[in-house]
């Protein structure tokens, strides 16, 4: 429970389906908070609600866990030139290990999340992650990384509903994140300093000369650290003329290229620490290798095919027609070509 | 069937105390600053309860101020002395956090405790040496009783240490903890300044006493109408003070009692949950223990989880100090205590008090038992 509407709502939902239901929230940040997930505040919310619901609240001090592989991880990968997404690590080592494997040990049959997303069993009886019913607040993205143990270990109660039921379901309860706004963004970057005071304050930045495709030179940066590719803003480029974006990072060097959309375009590349719902699809991949690729929580996917290697922990996306360079270190997610559930999922390489 | 282990907590309200108190509430409810009759009538009731109270700290009744409790006391003692008085505060590593984030605050010193908690009276007697006249050291604070492991200071020593070294400082101590098990006229003719809770003596919660002795100034933290002679402001809590001294004497009363029956009653606890699982450690020796406080350290096996499993039981114990958020925090005292990590994140407090009785202690033994065994397997 972190405090926001669609938590509060999956438990009042596993509540009325008659379950033994206790309410956890997970203490991870021990800084300051301003974006709706998880600060004090929040967690008064989301207390305030199980009480409300007649369930127990507790709160789980993971922060040093926290601080191990998400927030660590994520100040190194700016260092070294990497565009993390710390939120699917926050749920790949915290919700769907550290607390799951909490759950297990005090004796509980089952985690539950308010994420838009969807377990069903398929005819062969493999646990599939659906997207959820709402296009628009589908979460299976970044839930991608559950195999077939954390599936038959988790339960999604508002998979099923839309953002809007979510909301009435609360406002029936009575319940006071019922108009919370949905927090947007990541739970220790502040909506003031954003990265740059979060980041300036634990690393040095250095600063990058930026240059065109063909190696003349186009200005500098700042911070090489908060540049990724595919960005268009805040390069120190002058207004007008055509678009021009961050078509490579040079992190060793120090040197940001520009260019326009077709320096961004590519055909392939490669996902690394991949990870599979079922080892089952791996093999299926060997001959019917064509997925649906999405590379943000919200983008669209797009057709691929993908090559798998020797332990299926790498894999190289084709895609059916070019598209945009991924920035190394944000999560890709392979789709069923129906588009309906994951197959597996990997962070972009360099 | 709850058993209450966690009197260091809270304990529940002395029936006298509540007795005492009721007439106050819907009978005698003039505000005692009053210059009405009516008024008097409160006052007096607050005078007569501040000289019950003075009588058994040894002091006069002048040197009583009635509080909301001991953070407080601890607040309006370290930030109260070096507003006054400029200077350095000090106090030890493993003070309670109403004590420790106030030295800090002021950008104070604090001193190591060894193993048992003690406050390093080397390493205390080097600080008090090294302040200059430009920052001298104004306020040592050093508690009586630690709240989590029970550890007693030798108060003795640590005053003949702060008196040679800096004679010039405030000697303040945190007694919230000893009010139940030490005769509170010994440890205050050690000091200058002394802070109490009363819901850790079977008062109510909202209520504390400090002692300040005469001739010893602290800037006062809350300003207004001047009442208990201009050293804290607010309207008296008329009841809550009754129950207050009436709590305090009860428990001076039954005291010695108490602390051999406490005492066989912990020494019990701890003996059979030692005997029933493997790798657990009695953190602080029980000669510098008080009788209240069972402190152990499970090897091994995570607090929050065995916590939750006791809850299960209706066992209602403690670790270390919550945070805002309510979750637990890694315990600040057995970290100054350089007790190891495999063993600290298994500590558990069971303590004990004035309502704890034989079957409590075996539940207990059985529910701690039963929760370490599920999780170590």
């Amino acid at each position: 429970m972190s405090g926001g509407v669609d938590s509060s709502v999956a438990a009042a939902e596993l509540k009325a389906q008659g379950h033994e239901v206790v309410g956890v929230t997970m203490r991870l940040w021990g800084g300051e908070s301003d974006t709706g997930c998880c600060s004090v505040s929040d967690v008064d919310d989301a207390r305030r609600v199980a009480q409300q619901l007649g369930i127990d609240h507790l709160v789980f001090n993971f922060s040093d866990d926290f601080n191990t592989h998400v927030v660590d991880p994520y100040v190194k990968a700016h260092v070294d030139g990497f565009t993390p997404n710390p939120c699917i690590e926050c749920n790949r080592h915290l919700k769907f290990d550290r607390l799951s494997e909490r759950a297990r040990l005090l004796g509980f049959d089952a985690i539950a999340t308010g994420h838009h997303a969807r377990i069903e069993s398929d005819d062969a009886g493999t646990l599939r992650l659906a997207r959820g019913h709402d296009d628009a607040k589908d979460q299976s993205y970044v839930v991608h990384m559950l195999d077939q143990v954390e599936l038959g270990y988790t339960m999604f109660p508002v998979g099923n509903l839309t953002k809007a039921q979510v909301r009435e379901r609360a406002l029936e309860l009575g319940l006071r994140t019922a108009d919370k706004p949905d927090s947007q963004d990541v739970c220790f970057i502040s909506r003031t300093g954003g990265r740059e005071a979060f980041l300036g304050k634990r690393i040095p930045f250095r600063i990058a000369e930026v240059v065109n495709e063909d190696g003349s030179p186009a200005g500098k940066v700042e911070a090489l650290e908060l540049v990724t590719i595919g960005q268009r803003k805040g390069l120190g480029m002058p207004g007008g003329g055509p678009k021009r974006y961050v078509v490579d990072v040079d992190t060793p060097n120090a040197r940001v290229t520009v260019g326009d959309e077709s320096g961004l375009l590519r055909e392939t590349f490669a996902v690394r620490n991949v990870v599979w719902s079922d080892a089952g699809d791996v093999a299926r991949l060997a001959t019917t290798n064509d997925v649906l690729v999405q590379s943000s929580a919200h983008g669209a996917v797009h057709p691929a095919t993908l090559q798998v290697d020797d332990v299926a922990t790498s894999v190289v996306v084709s895609w059916l027609s070019p598209q945009r360079r991924i920035a190394a270190g944000q999560s890709v997610v392979f789709y069923d070509p129906t588009n309906r559930f994951v197959i597996g999922g990997g962070i972009a390489a360099n | 069937m709850v058993t209450y282990l966690d009197h260091a907590a809270t304990t529940p309200m002395r029936p006298e105390a509540i007795a005492a108190m009721l007439p106050y509430l819907d009978g005698v409810y003039a505000n005692p600053s009053g210059s009405h009759r009516f008024a008097r009538e409160a006052r007096r009731a607050i005078d007569e309860a501040r000289d019950v109270v003075a009588e058994v700290l040894g002091c006069k009744p002048g040197e009583i101020v009635f509080t909301s409790g001991g953070t407080e006391g601890d607040n309006a003692s370290i930030l109260g002395a070096v507003r006054k008085l400029g200077g350095v505060a000090v106090c030890s590593s493993s003070e309670h956090h109403a004590v420790l984030h106030c030295v800090e605050h002021v950008h104070g010193q604090v001193v190591q405790v060894n193993v048992l908690g003690h406050i390093d009276l080397q390493a205390l007697t080097a600080t008090l040496l090294g302040a200059t006249p430009e920052n001298p050291i104004t306020v040592v604070s050093v508690m009586a009783v630690n709240n989590e492991v029970g550890t007693i200071t030798p108060m003795r020593e640590v005053a003949k240490i702060v008196r040679a070294h800096a004679p010039k400082a405030i000697l303040h101590t945190d007694a919230v903890q000893a009010a139940c098990w030490f005769d509170l006229r010994e440890i205050s003719k050690l000091v200058d300044v002394m802070s109490l809770s009363a819901h850790k003596f079977g008062g109510p919660k909202g209520v504390g006493v400090m002692m300040i002795r005469l001739g010893r100034d602290l800037e006062p933290l809350i300003l207004g109408g001047g009442q208990e002679r201009d050293r804290r402001s607010g309207t008296h809590n008329v009841a809550g003070i009754i129950a207050t001294a009436t709590a305090l004497l009860s428990t001076d009363v039954a005291r010695q009692d108490e602390v051999a029956r406490v005492t066989r009653l912990r020494d019990r606890l701890v003996d059979e949950i030692m005997a029933a699982v493997p790798d657990v450690l009695e953190t602080v020796a029980r000669e510098h223990r008080v009788p209240g406080i069972a402190h152990l350290c499970f090897k091994n096996c995570e607090n929050e989880a065995l916590l939750y499993l006791l809850d299960e039981s209706e066992v209602c114990a403690s670790a270390a100090s919550a945070c805002a958020s309510g979750a637990m925090e890694p315990s600040h005292v057995l970290q100054a205590m350089g007790v190891a990590t495999e063993w600290s994140m298994g500590a558990l407090r069971l303590s004990l008090g004035h309502t704890t009785t034989d079957s409590d202690i075996d539940r207990a033994v059985a529910a701690v038992a039963g929760a370490v065994n599920k999780l170590r397997r």
